[in-house]
């Protein structure tokens, strides 16, 4: 039986999913919320949904406390944090502001009822199947590696004082052979598609922090939804100015290099990547590519082309070029792309002139539902 | 739901039942006199979920319950917060114990409820509420589950919203009022040809030389102040509200084009209200004196030599202040104590008072022993306004080392501004009464001869909170269903706000809403 409670709780968290999707555009622009915390889930900072009342406003910072001090002695606390003052305890819910937590998988869904998003359908009809081993009980034989001590003592405590030889005053327990209980386990087969995401970004000198910035917020958003969509996701990060590297997650995000810019080094890495690691017979693979569009020469544009055009679009569910607006760039990369991919759809490009544009430049993305 | 571990009956463990036994005589040894006590051992999900329903089993269902019991049960989880005890005001008197708290814990918590028990029964302003409420709030909640039945979910939900938002708007003093009709009873028509006038004729001025008669009062002039007055009265007559009603949920729930189920609902929100308003009126009076209670039954009875330390841990834990704030449970008990040793030694009347040799003052002692009986006299008589205002005498304030603080404008710090007495006791008084809450009146329900409702503020120093009051009258207006208005004072000029069912405006008057 659902208890009460949890009924007008679920109708709460109702409320609250409303909330996010009204302002998901506000939350998807916001940087702070990127921060996963814990296992799987995110803190939304949201204000207390407070029933409206005819209440008394601000009261300017003035109570009554207790205890030592001269005048012009701080209260308690620092700043504006901690008024509040006699009969105000309790009454008030005060400025506090909620914080829900959703897990990414409702904060995809949320995003993608939202936006519209269709599901993906995994390509080809390769599943591959793994099994994963869980220690789901007891059983009476097994390893003596997997020996469950408590469960053994048990045993053996409960027999010797049904037998009567327990004593309380000397209460030495022997287990024997019946009594050892040890763990078990089952297996489940687990159907699986497996998908990869691979990032590319330019960090040349024209890439400032807040274009980064940019890149950081929408690159979560599509992770978090194609994680909702593919069990298993690997992701890979490449950054590059003239020359590319494969680097961890965290370097990604923060680095900064100076020097020129030649996109097709990333593209050259990422299709020797794809070639090494994700056969393309049992990976879905994803692509994105951000930058501000600012290539080196127009040589290199065309080898990037070629490189998409044989290497890369075969290969790839999808190719997502994001161009971020910096106040160097020239922006042509964006036009070379979509003059030469034209009326190819695994090919998506976007341009995200600030963090209002994330929302929309993600729905530009995954729109296709590749 | 969850019982006991313990028992298989539901009931309070055997160790737990024998402390009941004990706590009880102790109470009753100290003169203690309570509703018989139901005492439940429940785990903390229980707790919280009992907590969010304001203590009873069974509401009607509400989101904001389960907000309630999100944020409870993540304090709990994340330790910031912990429920020991719940108990509520009923006959018999029922109250929960936190499944696993320390044996000492439970004592405690007992030793507390059978404080807030006799609170519950004695204290006046809890002598008209219902005291059979758990059926009261299940009936309430099976009403209204009903109603969602019927009407859809959705409907009754944010008619609910709508009602919630209204439902401070009561009159504390209804409940003792004689039961009086709301319109004053017609006068009944002046007989033919008898006197018409009762009383003084208006306008008319005394006089006690007949031959001035003419000069002082003219006749026409009479004859003007005697139509004025008779207009004011017609229009007396026929106001409504005839004098402005502080009721607002009931004259709402009467004057209101509600459909039934709506007035119904509105009915159960004004009742649950009008239910918990006396443990607002009476939260550090309730708090002090069950803790005051459970210290001395602890202190002077129940405690064992072994279980000092972990009793003294919980019982700080009560009555800790945090700093610039003011906890209920130590006012509340540190006034009890001031007044126990004011009336044991004679501490108090004119002679006391008039006497200033701080010498004489300090060795003060009568030995009355009056103290005892006049906590009991207090408990039963008083209410948080009335307690602070008669007993936080100078003395006590100087002793518990009161001051006021004040936001530094330029640092954005609370500071201490100062420990003047008058001051500290102002800004207590002013933040108690009417719980902290605004005055609101119902000023006429035929505002401009439009049927638009007026509703006024009484301004007592603190402006309302702007967009509260804003979304408050969008849904006040759902209610009467015309234009609503409230008179107010916003930056110390008059303000009338005006919501029209479509936009809010706001429009200065010329004077102040005055009762």
């Amino acid at each position: 039986m659902i208890s009460r409670i949890e009924q007008d709780h679920s109708r709460f968290r109702e409320i609250i999913r409303g909330k996010i999707r009204q302002n998901l555009r506000k939350y998807i622009s916001r940087g702070d919320m990127v921060a996963p915390k814990g296992q799987g889930t995110v803190a939304i900072p949201m204000p207390q949904i407070n029933i409206p009342r005819f209440v008394h406003g601000d009261n300017s910072g003035q109570g009554v406390g207790q205890g030592d001090g001269e005048p012009c002695d701080p209260v308690g606390g620092s700043g504006k944090d901690g008024p509040g003052g006699a009969g105000k305890a309790g009454e008030q819910e005060g400025g506090k502001s909620l914080e829900v937590e959703v897990t990414l998988e409702e904060l995809a869904q949320i995003m993608g009822e939202e936006l519209g998003l269709p599901n993906i359908q995994p390509k080809g009809t390769h599943s591959l199947e793994t099994r994963k081993d869980r220690y789901v009980g007891l059983r009476n034989t097994g390893p003596e590696s997997l020996r469950n001590f408590k469960a053994t003592y048990k045993r053996a405590l409960r027999r010797q004082v049904a037998m009567g030889s327990y004593d309380p005053a000397r209460p030495v327990i022997v287990p024997i052979r019946e009594d050892r209980r040890y763990r078990s386990w089952r297996t489940d087969p687990r159907p699986q598609t497996n998908a990869v995401i691979i990032y590319m970004m330019d960090v040349s000198g024209s890439m400032g922090d807040e274009q980064k910035e940019i890149v950081r917020i929408e690159s979560f958003w599509i992770d978090t939804w194609l994680r909702s969509q593919y069990k298993g996701l690997e992701s890979r990060y490449i950054i590059h100015d003239a020359t590319a590297r494969v680097v961890e997650r965290d370097v990604f995000f923060r680095t900064r290099e100076s020097g020129g810019t030649m996109i097709s080094s990333a593209y050259k890495l990422c299709a020797e990547l794809i070639d090494a690691e994700f056969s393309p017979e049992q990976w879905n693979i994803y692509a994105f590519h951000f930058s501000d569009g600012d290539n080196w020469s127009v040589d290199d544009t065309a080898t990037c082309i070629q490189l998409v055009k044989q290497q890369l679009l075969p290969k790839c569910n999808q190719f997502g070029y994001g161009q971020v607006e910096s106040p160097y760039g020239s922006g042509q990369f964006i036009k070379d792309l979509r003059s030469a991919f034209a009326k190819n759809i695994a090919l998506v490009t976007s341009e995200i002139k600030s963090k209002d544009d994330i929302m929309d430049s993600i729905r530009e993305f995954l729109k296709g539902g590749r | 739901m969850s019982r006991s571990l313990y028992s298989p009956s539901g009931t309070l463990p055997p160790a737990l039942r024998d402390l009941q036994t004990e706590i009880k005589s102790y109470a009753d040894e100290f003169g203690l006199d309570t509703f018989p006590v139901v005492f439940e051992t429940i785990d903390y999900r229980h707790m919280c979920e009992i907590a969010a329903y304001g203590g009873f089993p069974v509401r009607y269902p509400h989101w904001r319950f389960g907000m309630e019991y999100d944020h409870m049960l993540k304090s709990h989880t994340y330790g910031l917060s912990k429920i020991y005890e719940l108990v509520i005001n009923t006959n018999p008197c029922y109250a929960y114990l936190l499944e696993g708290n320390s044996f000492v814990d439970q004592k405690l918590v007992m030793a507390h409820v059978y404080g807030h028990c006799d609170f519950f029964k004695n204290n006046h302003f809890f002598s008209h509420t219902d005291r059979r409420m758990i059926d009261g709030m299940a009936n309430n909640a099976s009403r209204v589950r009903r109603y969602m039945d019927r009407q859809g979910v959705a409907n009754v939900e944010t008619f609910v919203d709508t009602c919630l938002s209204v439902d401070n708007l009561i009159d504390p003093w209804l409940p003792f009022r004689r039961k009086e009709t709301r319109r004053a009873p017609e006068p009944a028509p002046p007989a033919e040809g008898g006197v018409e006038q009762v009383g003084p004729e208006p306008g008319r001025l005394h006089n006690t030389r007949s031959y001035l008669e003419g000069y002082i009062n003219p006749p026409e002039l009479l004859a003007a102040q005697k139509a004025k007055k008779k207009q004011a009265d017609e229009a007396q007559k026929r106001k409504n509200p005839p004098h402005p009603e502080r009721d607002v949920l009931g004259f709402l729930m009467q004057y209101a084009p509600l459909e039934a189920w709506e007035a119904d609902v509105l009915g159960i929100i004004r009742e649950e209200a009008y239910y918990f308003l006396p443990q607002m009126q009476t939260k550090i009076m309730n708090e002090g004196w069950a803790t005051y209670w459970h210290s001395r039954i602890m202190t002077t009875r129940a405690l064992r030599d072994d279980e000092l330390i972990d009793y003294a841990d919980a019982a700080s834990g009560v009555t800790a202040m945090g700093p610039g704030q003011l906890n209920p449970y130590k006012l509340g008990v540190e006034l009890y104590r001031h007044i126990e040793d004011r009336w044991n030694t004679g501490r108090f009347g004119k002679e006391y008072d008039e006497c200033t040799s701080l010498q004489q003052r300090a060795a003060w002692d009568k030995k009355l022993g009056l103290g005892r009986e006049k906590l009991y006299e207090v408990r039963r008589m008083h209410n948080d306004v009335t307690f602070l205002d008669e007993f936080f005498t100078e003395d006590f304030c100087r002793e518990q080392k009161f001051f006021t603080f004040k936001e530094n404008r330029r640092t954005g710090r609370l500071e201490i501004e100062g420990r003047e007495f008058s001051k500290i006791k102002q800004q207590i008084l002013q933040q108690l009464s009417n719980f902290g809450q605004p005055f609101i009146y119902v000023v006429d329900a035929n505002y401009l001869n439009r049927s638009e409702l007026l509703l006024g503020h009484r301004h007592e120093g603190v402006d309302l909170k702007l967009d509260y009051a804003r979304d408050t009258l969008r849904n006040v207006e759902r209610i009467w269903r015309r234009p609503v208005s409230i008179l107010t004072i916003l930056d110390d000029k008059p303000k009338r706000i005006r919501f029209d069912g479509a936009e809010i405006s706001m429009s200065d008057e010329p004077a102040a809403f005055r009762v």
